[in-house]
């Protein structure tokens, strides 16, 4: 059996004395795309941060690619990242710098490639996403939507095996969200890559997960294909879900 | 407990100097910042810290009649004391809380979590350069102030208080060893240090919201202000014990 691209053993995450994620379990294999689903702030962006190393867990072990990575040296998490790829909530492109130079950011700082060929892999990524106008703009100088664009070419351009995407569709307007997850579409087409995203959105996460877990509470409680989320018949599955007669939501509540 | 975190920081950010590469580019572009940018603010408060010293010092000095040494009262005063510590003060409140704002703003924006996906070091990226051009400006600043207060000095001086501008320039330059610019300095330089280094843990620990931006700033002036009041002190003493 293949090892997964990503895998969480038993791992705990917290702030503090705060427990958020509990002993969770998950294994993304190369050329999947995993969703994590949940209501916002129960943890889904701090499983994120953990996968790429920003967080140390608690208890439990992150590994990737077949290597546990909470006991690297920080130059060996680093190569670890750099086959990796995160698209933040904010898009979190670097404000001194014009788009292009964020989106060449990782090309630069790590020698990756000749100015040309760098040059040139900025264009290709900018026109993917829809924004090869914008190479000499300011992060300041763009919408909410074109943003999240630029931090998907920026994450695109190093051409990482694995990509993790926090709240992609988050606060966009229709035709931008449908533009983001075309987008989403057109990289799950890629051959061996894999994606982990993190979403509130269930319309959103069926139509681009391969596979579906849910975190509630600081556990998975829920973990299958869209499919068999849709007959899921758990209560709490339900009540996220269709969350108007549910503890978890609705005016009744209030 | 926030002290052992600085202190912590600080020693990454230190370490990180002495760790090639070197981002030339962006500590210059600190530099301008930091130097250029709080030297008008410096400036007067060198033009007043001067004026002030010469009416208070020629009130208290005409007393014993003693006028014509208030080159030399306000020369060790300014480059001793004043000089380091006020301006110090002045870049603390101008460009240490712009350096916390700024983090801050990137920390909340997730930036500085951005960098470290990029496989970048966000010390050696953001704190390494602020640090350097804060440690090297400060004695620049504060030499700027210095004369500055001697010249405001001289304006009371001699052209309200009819002392010689021979008088007032001579006594004041009999002060000026090289002990007291030597210990000026080092006052200076350290402030420089202490400035960039709490500013840059202030904004870079931040993580509550946009109000996270507000209290970055104000932690990091009242911290700085307080560090370099009580490191003065210190450095003073130990001054007095060795060189002075």
């Amino acid at each position: 059996m293949a090892i997964p691209v990503i895998e969480l053993r038993d791992v705990t995450l917290d702030y503090g004395s705060e427990v958020v994620v509990d002993r969770v379990n998950l294994a993304v294999k190369r050329g999947e795309t995993k969703v994590i689903l949940g209501p916002s702030g129960v943890g889904k962006s701090t499983i994120l941060k953990a996968i790429l190393g920003l967080l140390k867990p608690k208890a439990g072990e992150v590994i990737i690619h077949g290597t546990p990575i909470s006991k690297l040296p920080e130059r060996e998490l680093v190569k670890m990242r750099l086959r990796m790829a995160m698209v933040f909530q904010s898009g979190a492109l670097f404000d001194s710098m014009t788009v292009g130079e964020n989106v060449s950011f990782r090309l630069r700082e790590h020698a990756m490639a000749g100015e040309e060929e760098i040059e040139r892999r900025v264009h290709e990524v900018l026109t993917f996403v829809g924004m090869h106008g914008a190479v000499r703009l300011s992060p300041a100088q763009l919408s909410g939507g074109m943003k999240k664009r630029v931090a998907i070419a920026r994450a695109l351009a190093p051409d990482p095996e694995v990509f993790l995407f926090d709240e992609p569709t988050t606060g966009l307007d229709p035709i931008n969200l449908f533009n983001i997850e075309q987008l989403v579409l057109k990289l799950k087409q890629r051959q061996n890559t894999s994606l982990v995203i993190v979403t509130h959105d269930v319309e959103s996460a069926e139509r681009l997960a391969d596979s579906i877990v849910i975190l509630h509470g600081g556990k998975f409680i829920f973990e299958g294909t869209p499919e068999e989320l849709k007959k899921n018949s758990d209560k709490r599955v339900r009540a996220f879900l269709d969350p108007g007669a549910s503890q978890w939501g609705g005016a009744n509540n209030v | 407990m926030e002290l052992g975190a600085i202190a912590s920081f600080t020693k990454m950010g230190v370490v990180s100097i002495f760790r090639p590469p070197y981002k030339k580019s962006i500590t210059r572009r600190q530099m301008d910042e930091i130097g250029a940018g709080s030297l008008p603010i410096v400036t007067l408060t060198g033009l007043f810290m001067g004026l002030v010293l010469a009416l208070q010092g020629i009130v208290e000095l005409r007393n014993i009649g003693a006028t014509s040494y208030i080159g030399r009262a306000i020369g060790t005063t300014v480059i001793r004391e004043l000089g380091p510590v006020l301006s110090s003060m002045m870049v603390a409140a101008r460009a240490g809380s712009a350096i916390a704002a700024e983090l801050a703003s990137m920390a909340i924006g997730e930036q500085i979590d951005a960098f470290r996906a990029e496989g970048s070091d966000p010390i050696k990226k953001l704190v390494e350069p602020r640090l350097v051009a804060c440690t090297l400006m400060m004695p620049v600043l504060t030499v700027i102030c210095d004369f500055i207060a001697f010249f405001g000095g001289w304006i009371i001086a001699c052209q309200i208080v009819q002392i010689t501008s021979f008088f007032y320039w001579d006594s004041l330059f009999e002060v000026l060893t090289p002990a007291f610019i030597w210990g000026g300095l080092v006052k200076s330089v350290t402030f420089g240090f202490l400035i960039g280094a709490v500013a840059c843990y202030s904004g870079m620990s931040t993580s509550f919201g946009s109000s996270g931006v507000g209290q970055a700033t104000t932690r990091s002036v009242v911290i700085s202000s307080i560090s370099i009041l009580a490191v003065d002190f210190l450095l003073t003493k130990i001054f007095i014990i060795t060189w002075w």
